[in-house]
């Protein structure tokens, strides 16, 4: 479990970790917190044959609210997503599938952008950051420019970075009052991936429900939204039996695959589980 | 007689301080010069012939040194890997040299060595090694390999089956004729990778001129290995010497001689030079063996009031590739499955049978959760068919305190033990009644919690040296030498090889009590072949029944050689005078004593000896006790099943646990979350999965689910003290308890939560998919 040889180089800024990606072309791979790749690596799965650690640019890890959005760096932890007092009054979601990524090893190492750019179908941030449709600014030769988080993901470990482009910062509109979120996880142990993860953003105003957007985790090759279950519900009062009813339509249209955990029958059957504990857990207090 | 102190203390542990600290000194971080690093390639084939090995290129590589192959190093070997008999002397097993020659019979058997400058260079060099393999089907499952039809690993054995043996005792058929409820059911022990936290690892340094081999090796059994190296590599036995340094955890997976002890010293002896081998996590979960994999079919003849009049187990018992060392010792199970319960008759059955996969051996208990599993399962699925309490089904089975010392259907005999005592005092802990009451008004909410119960029975303490040599083929006793220095202080060597046990604390406890010598006075001395006499090591939960009480036994003679040095010092008849707290004094006048300070000093000093008496102060003994040890308990988890998803989790968990004289509780608690932990693992989370070419699907700690700290409850401890008759010390054993009591509990409690969803069985590990999917085979309607 040693990986193949590679060269390494710590760039001090964004462009000069641009130039070295431009550089090396295909030989070369992005190293954020590691906890993807280094495994990879040590199995001799990915054998990049050039590292560019971004690790110490030192200005991507913030969070900050700025024109109505909040801006994530793409160097911030989980831990300090999980932790940030912003983020937790702001956009619970967030903090709440930070706190249940892998164990506090992880969360200390591993960072958003790592795990956005990674676009693993079981990472738990991806259906965050599509639920609540977030922007991704990349930089690359050509400058700068910025992908909706539905066209991010594109398929297993597979996003729409160009290969001599970096991730630099995730742009979220802040919800207005009274919208809330939670992410609702289920593995077999607490550090585990997940079989399915919910991550729903839902605002009542008054009583009608304004905004829905529910992102699922382990139903596709990709973060998928529960489309059905919004349009369902968008408009709604946001009684019991509504969310119910919505929650229903959760697994609609996904091809959730079969694992040692799961088939995509118990896959499917989760989601809407999950879909509508996390519907009431939000309304609960409505 | 010396003032009992020390044993019963929970005296914190004396090995900690380095292990917490990082400071502890494994295999790896033996300090050794001009090292040579062993990377092996092992096979990517389950089954195939080796057309060919293509090392050109390697030999090429940067830093390499030497590569050798199967075809290179066979002539070398003197002897096979040893094979016990292990209560089937019959079986039939191949030669199993310690890399593959021709053929290969599971993914991950080495076929190559490379030795390079550095392991980075050696699994460098290792990619460019071209193994042609003719690929040969490949069969996994133990019914399928007994097929006609199947492949066959072994053609010179004529087939895969191993051996067909019978265990029976009693007029079954006419047991079963008088039964008015019969049941059969399957119960299936899953394949298990041990995971101990340290992989394996060996050094070894072969010096030319002196034909002396010393090898370090993260091993449970360091004497035997001197054995083993000494005979297959052919250097006198009094030229091998054997090292345990620290080990991080065995869990009976490093119980037995591995390939790559003999091939480090192997290729040390060709090259000159120390050869050193780290398993990675990648190798450890297919080089290093497996765990359980059987399957028990059991028929049970029961009376309507609960009385299980036979059972009639078949237990298929799947070998891997090879018979491991110790591959049939999991037989074990056959011979104990009668459990802590009277009954008519047994009619056993084990068969083994040769497959494409890892071959299996020892796994914490070995053959004891397998025998708990079945029994107190049996008990479970009577009271359900009879509509009798669970718990009242095992009273009216249990073995009485009268009968004691109860002989078994198939001759082995229990030294104690009252099992209603541990019972009764783990149903007072977890309240039965109540929980009752609450389990029935919380169905009527739609939650289903459940309750299940394990009142085991262990055998352990191998053992009697006679009994063993006739069992298992190796006569085992303990050992220990107890050495009193100059100054009063001690060493004591024992021939056990804890890993995690804590002998250095326990033993110096025991030694402490008997000599009066202060605790920190005593050091304990372990797992190096070079510091005593041949010790038989630690597996089986045998250790404190036999080396603890060795301790105790050396530690009583040399009181009695001090007791009478003092009596010459005192000018007093031998008669009169008495030893205790560390001191001899003529009875009735305590105040003119002397010292075990001042009696070793005299021990030194010819001219303050008795008469004709030899110098020194110290003792050696090779401890045969008359009996196994068998300890007892009662476990009792509490669980709740989410409806919706399938998921268990565990409310509470209670065990009361009779392991005779406890000399150090805390230690004993220690064992015993450990253990509990690693049956519950057994119960919901883990499982060796194999594809159909034989590749392991489970092969990372991503997808074999060892439990964590996160994923288990706090663990309820009670106890009861029955001493062993059979040992001075009245010790039993404990490493083993937690893991043979919890899987059965965990999976009685689940199915009790599923009874009104008409679920009988669950099989392990039961994953919230498969909880989910008996619930809602019907439907999910309740009854």
């Amino acid at each position: 479990m040693i990986p193949a040889s590679f060269d390494y180089v710590v760039p001090r800024t964004l462009p000069e970790a641009v130039a070295e990606l431009v550089k090396h072309g295909q030989e070369a791979k992005v190293l954020a917190g590691g906890h993807s790749l280094i495994p990879l690596m040590k199995l001799r799965l990915s054998t990049p044959s050039f590292l560019v650690d971004i690790g110490r640019i030192s200005n991507l890890n913030y969070i900050r609210e700025e024109d109505g959005q909040i801006a994530i760096g793409a160097l911030t932890s989980h831990h300090d997503i999980e932790f940030s007092d912003l983020l937790k009054n702001k956009l619970p979601l967030l903090t709440s599938a930070a706190s249940q990524i892998g164990d506090p090893q992880v969360r200390n190492r591993g960072t958003i952008g790592g795990a956005a750019a990674h676009a693993d179908p079981f990472g738990d941030f991806p259906a965050c950051l599509l639920a609540l449709d977030a922007e991704l600014k990349v930089v690359g030769p050509r400058g700068e420019r910025t992908i909706a988080a539905k066209d991010f993901f594109v398929d297993t470990f597979t996003s729409s970075l160009e290969p001599n482009e970096i991730l630099r910062e995730i742009r979220i509109t802040t919800p207005p009052p009274g919208s809330k979120g939670t992410y609702l996880k289920f593995s077999r142990r607490s550090q585990d991936w997940a079989i399915v993860a919910v991550a729903a953003q839902v605002r009542v105003t008054g009583h009608e429900v304004t905004q829905v957007a529910v992102g699922l985790t382990g139903m596709g090759s990709r973060p998928i939204r529960a489309s059905g279950v919004e349009q369902a519900l968008r408009g709604k009062a946001g009684h019991d039996d509504e969310l119910r009813k919505a929650a229903e339509r959760a697994a609609d249209g996904t091809d959730p695959q079969q694992d040692l955990n799961g088939s995509p029958d118990y896959r499917r059957h989760l989601a809407r589980v999950l879909t509508r504990r996390a519907l009431e857990q939000i309304t609960a207090h409505h | 007689m010396a003032i009992s102190q020390m044993v019963g203390a929970s005296i914190k542990r004396r090995e900690d301080p380095r292990l917490v600290t990082g400071t502890g000194s494994y295999v790896d971080d033996i300090p050794q010069t001009a090292v040579v690093h062993m990377h092996v390639i092992r096979s990517s084939e389950a089954h195939a012939r080796i057309l060919g090995i293509e090392t050109a290129r390697a030999k090429e590589a940067d830093g390499v040194i030497a590569i050798f192959t199967g075809r290179d190093l066979k002539p070398e070997f003197g002897a096979p890997l040893p094979v016990t008999v292990c209560f089937v002397p019959d079986k039939k097993y191949p030669n199993h040299y310690p890399i593959a020659v021709d053929k290969v019979h599971y993914v991950g058997e080495p076929v190559a060595i490379v030795l390079a400058s550095s392991r980075a260079a050696a699994e460098d060099a290792g990619e460019r090694i071209e193994v042609k393999y003719e690929s040969l089907p490949a069969v996994l499952d133990i019914e399928k390999a007994i097929e006609k039809s199947a492949p066959v690993l072994h053609e010179e054995l004529g087939g895969n089956l191993s051996y067909d043996v019978k265990f029976a005792s009693g007029d079954a058929d006419a047991a079963f004729k008088e039964a008015e409820v019969t049941i059969k059911q399957r119960l299936i022990q899953q394949r298990l990778i041990p995971i101990a936290i340290e992989t394996r690892g060996v050094l070894a340094d072969y010096k030319t001129f002196a034909n002396k081999l010393t090898v370090w090796s993260s091993t449970q059994i360091p004497h035997f290995v001197k054995v083993w190296l000494a005979v297959i590599l052919g250097i006198p036995e009094s030229n091998v010497r054997v090292v345990a340094p620290e080990v991080g955890g065995g869990f009976g997976s490093k119980i037995r001689v591995y390939p790559e002890e003999i091939l480090t010293a192997l290729a040390s002896r060709r090259l000159g030079r120390p050869v050193k081998w780290i398993e990675d996590r990648n190798e450890n979960v297919k080089a290093t063996h497996h765990g359980r994999d059987q399957i028990w079919d059991v028929e049970i003849a029961a009376r309507k009031d609960g009385t299980v009049l036979a059972i009639r187990p078949t237990q298929w018992l799947n070998l891997g590739g090879y018979c491991s060392q110790f591959g049939t010792f999991q037989v074990l199970g056959m011979l104990v499955a009668q459990g802590a319960y009277r009954m008519k008759a047994f009619d056993g059955r084990a068969v083994g049978v040769f497959t494409n996969t890892t071959p299996t051996d020892a796994y914490r208990g070995a053959g004891r959760p397998e025998a708990t599993f079945l029994i107190e399962r049996v008990m479970d699925l009577v009271a359900r068919e009879t509509g009798l309490d669970p718990v009242e089904v095992r009273r009216k089975n249990f073995v009485r305190a009268e009968d004691q010392p109860f002989t078994t259907l198939l001759g082995l005999t229990y030294d104690s033990g009252d099992y209603t005592i541990t019972l009764d005092k783990a149903l007072d802990l977890v309240d039965y009644v109540g929980f009752r009451k609450e389990q029935a008004e919380k169905r009527k909410q739609g939650k289903y919690l459940g309750i299940g119960l394990s009142t085991y029975i262990e055998i352990c303490g191998l053992g009697p040296a006679a009994a063993t040599e006739a069992a298992v083929g190796v006569s085992l006793w303990g050992m220990s030498v107890v050495n009193v220095h100059f100054t009063g202080k001690a060493t004591v060597i024992i021939g056990s090889s804890p890993h995690g046990q804590g002998h250095e604390t326990t033993y110096a406890q025991v030694a402490s009590d008997v000599l009066g010598i202060p605790v920190e006075d005593i050091d304990v001395q372990h797992g190096d072949t070079a510091i005593g006499p041949m010790g038989m090591d630690t597996y089986g939960s045998r250790s404190t029944a036999l080396d603890g009480n060795a301790v105790h036994i050396s530690a009583m003679k040399v009181q009695e050689k001090a007791r009478k040095i003092a009596a010459h010092l005192l000018e007093a008849a031998e008669g009169d005078v008495v030893y205790e707290n560390g001191k001899a004094f003529v009875k009735g006048t305590p105040s003119k004593a002397v010292t075990i300070q001042e009696i070793a000093a005299a021990a030194f000093q010819t001219s303050r000896l008795p008469k004709g008496m030899e110098g020194g102060l110290e003792a050696t003994t090779f401890f045969d006790p008359t009996n196994f040890v068998w300890p007892f308990g009662a476990h009792i988890a509490v669980v709740e099943v989410d409806a919706e998803t399938g998921a268990t989790r565990i409310l509470r968990y209670v065990a009361v646990d009779d392991c005779g004289t406890r000399i150090n509780p805390m230690v004993v608690d220690g064992q015993l979350h450990g253990g509990i932990a690693q049956g519950i693992g057994q119960a919901l989370f883990e499982q060796a999965v194999y594809d159909e070419a034989g590749q392991l699907r489970s092969g990372s700690l991503v997808d074999y689910l060892v439990p964590t700290a996160s994923d288990l409850p706090s663990f309820e401890l009670g106890a009861t003290v029955t001493p062993s008759p059979v040992n001075p010390l009245g010790t039993k054993g404990i490493g083993e308890a937690g893991t043979i009591a919890s899987s059965p509990a965990i999976i009685n409690a689940i199915v009790d939560a599923l009874e009104p969803f008409g679920v009988k069985d669950i099989a392990m590990p039961a994953t919230p998919q498969k909880v989910w999917q008996l619930m809602h085979r019907n439907g999910g309607t309740t009854r």
